[in-house]
């Protein structure tokens, strides 16, 4: 795209740039060449204009050889200077025109030869100003695009991070669940079907929500009581919850499978040791003012043997949470005493 | 076996629903008798002991101990055949010898296979010793703790509780604050499963925590012995005294 011709501001602009240069010419043409005021606006001008849309073809070289190439100012050297020829030819064209058509003009065939050397002079000059302008301008336009891209890689940085950080359902969870319900068609169906029917209500909910970048604290909670209704049917009594709840905190915007994945670190990190079953605290209220305090604690075997995969769903949490808020959010984890605790303030949102 | 047709099992996993469904495809099988199940790694290890099971299905993932720990501990009499739904044991489960690996959920075909091949090895001689048992139960990671068992008791202690061990013929003591346990495995395998930057072999013999030796003595001509924080006295070898001035030298 040209970058003149296609913004009809800036082709203004241009043009009305060019009217000081006429008036020179025009002043030029009277002083140097001789010729009365009349007959020097009668030539400079029109010459001028033809000159001004001649100069902006030196766009396409421009954008093709780098100001940087010395090479490149040769050949726009050798252009300025035909096209410059060219402009004196056009000149001489231009006073046989005008002392042919038209009384007043007669002898300006003549005389237009006296401005031969100025007008080739300038012609060359302007030329040259032409083509530094267009290398102002594709410089400009390259510091632009560089910014626009690193703003652009940035972004696609950032959202690639968070997409790669995207929790995702455990898969053992759902194999143990589908083992459930293998064990139950036969010896109790109905179960069996509502197990299915929370597993899937679980999943579909997930997916949904795992798309967007923010929900609300209530779609969450509703998210965790999904993922709970189905392990408590695999868990029976050995599972317990315990929530507390600050009004109007559930309206917060957070992102999408925040707790879930702790709660989750609770149940197979917890409950899943002991064999008198545990339980899980989740509490949620205002912190410091501008804050979302969120506390999940639960109780757990010290002594019972590492699990597999321990910690990948608490560090994953841990990075998004860092990725999205910086250094606005806090996060910790402490354990002692049979008791682990996840605790985070975040920016109060909502959206 | 006690008898050749019916094979005893007992069924190890701390979801009911899981034993539940496992219970249901033995059915179909009248040679399999249910004498017990269990739902963590210790009722496991005391089942075993007091029920002297043909064959056992086994989950890893348990509380107390888990389904390694449990392989670990029992010996390698008892045919095992592991249900779970993580398939990343599969390679180790092996190692150990188990019969099958099972991956939840699982059609009654394929615990049939399992069965069949649970047949074939019941009564014969073990495949697997304690050492490969004790070398598979653990991860690519050093061991963070010690299983004991104690007739149907067992005993768990973290690695670092460790003072020192003793080889016993096919056995090691392992002394731990003031007690001693006895457990089945070379002082090599022990070695071998323990971090080599806390333990030091000081002896053909003995195997010491470094955080506990608290001064070397000449002793005879040729050997040292290394007094430990308790005041336990162990030899050191002469090969022993360089490793152990190695890593004292290294850590002061």
């Amino acid at each position: 795209m040209h970058p003149i011709l296609s913004n009809f501001r800036r082709l203004l602009l241009y043009l009305s740039a060019w009217g000081p240069v006429s008036a020179i010419l025009v002043y030029l043409f009277a002083t140097i060449g001789g010729l009365s005021w009349g007959r020097a606006a009668a030539l400079a001008v029109p010459l001028c204009l033809y000159y001004a849309i001649v100069c902006l073809s030196a766009w396409y070289s421009c954008r093709n050889s780098p100001a940087a190439n010395s090479a490149a100012w040769l050949k726009h050297l050798a252009a300025a200077l035909i096209t410059s020829i060219v402009w004196v030819a056009v000149a001489k064209g231009l006073a046989i025109a005008l002392s042919s058509f038209f009384q007043t003009f007669a002898g300006l065939d003549h005389q237009v030869s006296r401005v031969n050397p100025l007008l080739l002079g300038s012609g060359v000059f302007l030329y040259l100003l032409v083509v530094a302008l267009f290398y102002i301008l594709l410089s400009n336009e390259a510091a632009h695009e560089a910014a626009r891209r690193e703003i652009e890689a940035q972004s696609l940085a950032r959202e690639s991070e968070l997409k790669a950080l995207k929790t995702q359902v455990n898969p053992h969870f759902i194999f143990n669940c589908l083992n459930s319900i293998s064990a139950l068609t036969s010896s109790d169906p109905a179960t069996a079907r509502e197990m299915c029917i929370r597993l899937a209500e679980f999943l579909r909910k997930t997916l949904g929500l795992g798309e967007r970048s923010q929900i609300t604290l209530q779609e969450e909670m509703d998210l965790i009581h999904a993922y709970l209704s189905v392990e408590k049917m695999r868990f029976g009594a050995r599972l317990k919850l315990e929530e507390s709840i600050e009004p109007g905190t559930l309206l917060y915007s957070v992102p999408p499978l925040l707790l879930q994945p702790l709660v989750e670190n609770a149940i197979r990190h917890g409950i899943a040791t002991l064999t008198e079953g545990g339980w899980i605290r989740l509490e949620i209220n205002n912190g410091t003012p501008g804050l979302l305090a969120i506390k999940v604690e639960n109780n757990f075997d010290p002594e019972a043997p590492r699990r597999s995969g321990a910690n990948i769903g608490l560090k994953n949490v841990r990075q998004r949470v860092d990725a999205m808020y910086a250094s606005r959010a806090k996060f910790d984890v402490s354990a002692g005493e049979g008791r682990f605790q996840v605790s985070m303030q975040l920016p109060a949102q909502t959206a | 076996m006690k008898d050749n047709a019916t094979i005893r099992a007992i069924i190890v996993d701390d979801e009911d629903l899981a034993r539940q469904v496992i219970r249901e495809m033995l059915k179909t099988h009248s040679e399999i008798e249910i004498v017990g199940e269990c739902a963590n790694g210790f009722d496991a290890v005391k089942s075993v002991a007091e029920l002297k099971p043909d064959l056992m299905f086994l989950d890893v993932q348990m509380p107390k101990l888990d389904g390694f720990e449990v392989l670990e501990l029992i010996g390698s009499e008892v045919a095992v055949i592991f249900a779970t739904a993580y398939d990343e044991h599969a390679i180790r489960a092996f190692e150990v010898h188990a019969v099958d690996y099972l991956l939840k959920p699982f059609r009654a075909e394929r615990l049939n296979d399992a069965l069949l091949r649970a047949k074939e090895r019941i009564g014969k001689k073990p495949a697997a010793g304690p050492d490969q048992l004790a070398a598979a139960a653990r991860s690519a990671e050093f061991a963070e703790r010690i299983v004991v068992k104690d007739g149907t008791r067992v005993h768990i202690f973290p690695a670092a509780k460790l003072d020192y061990a003793e080889a016993q013929d096919d056995y090691v003591a392992l002394a731990s604050q003031g007690k001693k346990y006895l457990k089945q495995q070379t002082i090599s395998s022990l070695e071998a499963s323990l971090d080599p930057k806390n333990f030091v072999r000081v002896h053909r013999s003995y195997l010491v925590n470094l955080e506990r030796v608290s001064r070397l003595e000449p002793y005879g001509k040729d050997s040292h012995i290394a007094i430990l924080s308790d005041g336990s006295r162990l030899p050191v070898s002469r090969a022993g005294l360089t490793r152990l001035k190695e890593f004292l030298g290294e850590k002061a």
